[in-house]
């Protein structure tokens, strides 16, 4: 976060126990400027502070930034410093519109302001998205009224409107704002590339501006953390493999003991790849509601795939081991796909675990002992 | 293509008794899950709803009640074995449901 320390409007860092409607007065120590980043064009002399001006453009940095995040690298510290910018040529009557202090979120908002004059009021959320922000309540009523007096917004416009994602709305009580703060909260559209429309419409939202999506494209975004996530118990299963053929075929050379664990790993990597990637991606197409169920039915079509195509013909033992160890696998990361949909409910999960969580336990348990008698008899 | 998750397990409520016809429920709902007749909110598509909260919190009569929480097993998951609410990830806030 080297790069995005330098440059506040003033020294307001994000106090938790601020209530009175003042300036914050943090025992931090005003940052000075020695280096902005690359994202700031310039600086506004207000006499509420200075205010950094932003570029509407994105970056190769900035994207490839982005592509990191998602390939969970440096993900958790991915932010910008709270605090007020400005975009193009704004004034007292210009629109304030309110995001989040995750690098991604900021990068998508102000990618779609070119043209416009506007201020943007970024939350510290601890370098978390708008919605999970809300969910957690960092994006919340307490820290907006508190960046609002932090800064001295009511000095730098006139009207007393701010516009917020629809997706902040979980964690902020607009009704609560207008009271604390005299600001009323306008709830703009989900995305982003629709504020030009929404502004220009007079800060109306259509219904389909409305509406969260969870398309295709929306899905694959996601699927390389649900990959990397699963390294770890990848590496895990490997090991145990590699034990497993210590054990049996010691004897073996190495190259082949090598080769012979990775083959043995290959439905394994199936199964991760299956619950991890493809059961997101085909998520509408697969049948049934839960999630852990369209897992479980991937898992068995990935099994058979494997038993009838890419290993040799086995024994009993052998085709009972994988329809019971592989769709349990599939079905539980399949599950925790729940966290990242648009969709599910709570309660819909806390159900489906219910089930879910005692078939995959009792499913491997039975895996694990037919791969026993698979290697004994 | 629209996704439906489970049916008959959402916690939301409205009691229309206290509803007051502003409409901020339709506005921040992502799921449509509300329409506005003969000047009151009503429940359009219960099942729609994934508990998010934004209604329950933005509601002036305090007309709607929801167990709201992040939709997410492994912080479910994560909340059970720490004893907190859900919580995935190393959060520094064990008693705020939250996804990382």
């Amino acid at each position: 976060m080297a790069d995005d320390n330098e440059i506040r409007s003033k020294s307001c860092c994000s106090c938790q126990n601020t209530t009175e409607n003042e300036g914050c007065t943090c025992t931090q120590s005003p940052l000075t400027a020695t280096k902005s980043p690359s994202w700031v064009i310039g600086i506004i002399n207000h006499s509420a502070g200075t205010i950094p001006r932003i570029k509407a453009q994105l970056t190769i940095q900035d994207r490839f930034g982005s592509w990191k995040a998602r390939w969970d690298m440096g993900r958790m510290d991915y932010k910008v410093d709270p605090g007020l910018y400005a975009v193009g040529n704004p004034d007292d009557t210009s629109p304030v519109l309110v995001t989040a202090n995750y690098k991604m979120t900021f990068d998508r908002l102000r990618q779609e302001l070119g043209g416009l004059n506007l201020w943007i009021l970024v939350l510290n959320t601890k370098g978390v998205n708008v919605w999970c922000a809300a969910g957690k309540g960092t994006f919340g009523t307490q820290e907006l009224i508190d960046r609002i007096a932090g800064v001295r917004l009511a000095e730098i416009v006139s009207h007393r409107r701010l516009i917020l994602p629809q997706l902040g709305a979980p964690g902020v009580c607009a009704h609560d704002v207008l009271k604390m703060s005299g600001f009323k909260v306008i709830y703009g559209p989900v995305r982003s590339a629709d504020i030009p429309g929404f502004l220009a419409a007079g800060m109306k939202a259509t219904d389909a501006m409305r509406e969260v999506r969870f398309g295709f494209m929306d899905r694959l975004v996601l699927t390389p953390i649900e990959f990397v996530g699963t390294f770890k118990p990848a590496l895990v299963i490997l090991g145990l493999l590699a034990l497993v053929n210590i054990i049996f075929h010691g004897s073996l050379p190495v190259y082949q003991f090598l080769g012979r664990t990775l083959l043995d790993f290959l439905p394994f990597f199936g199964a991760i790849l299956a619950g991890a990637v493809l059961v997101p991606l085909l998520l509408p197409v697969i049948p049934g509601r839960a999630l852990s169920w369209k897992g479980w039915l991937f898992g068995l079509f990935w099994a058979g795939i494997y038993l009838e195509f890419l290993t040799p013909a086995g024994n009993g033992w052998h085709i009972a081991a994988y329809l019971l160890l592989l769709p349990p696998l599939v079905s539980f990361l399949a599950m925790n796909f729940t966290g990242s949909t648009t969709y599910t409910s709570l309660s819909g999960v806390v159900k489906e675990m219910k089930v879910a969580i005692p078939a995959q336990i009792i499913s491997v348990g039975l895996g694990i002992l037919f791969m026993v008698g698979k290697l004994v008899f | 293509m629209k996704q439906q998750y489970l049916k008959n397990v959402v916690t939301l409520n409205l009691n229309s008794e206290k509803c007051i016809g502003c409409g901020m429920c339709l506005e921040v709902c992502p799921h449509h899950v509300f329409k506005m007749e003969a000047g009151k909110a009503l429940i359009q598509n219960r099942d729609g709803c994934m508990e998010c909260g934004a209604c329950a919190r933005n509601c002036p009569a305090a007309a709607i009640t929801v167990r709201a929480g992040v939709g997410c097993a492994t912080a479910i998951v994560m909340g059970k074995l720490r004893g907190s609410k859900p919580c995935c990830g190393d959060s520094d806030e064990p008693d705020t449901p939250c996804c990382g």
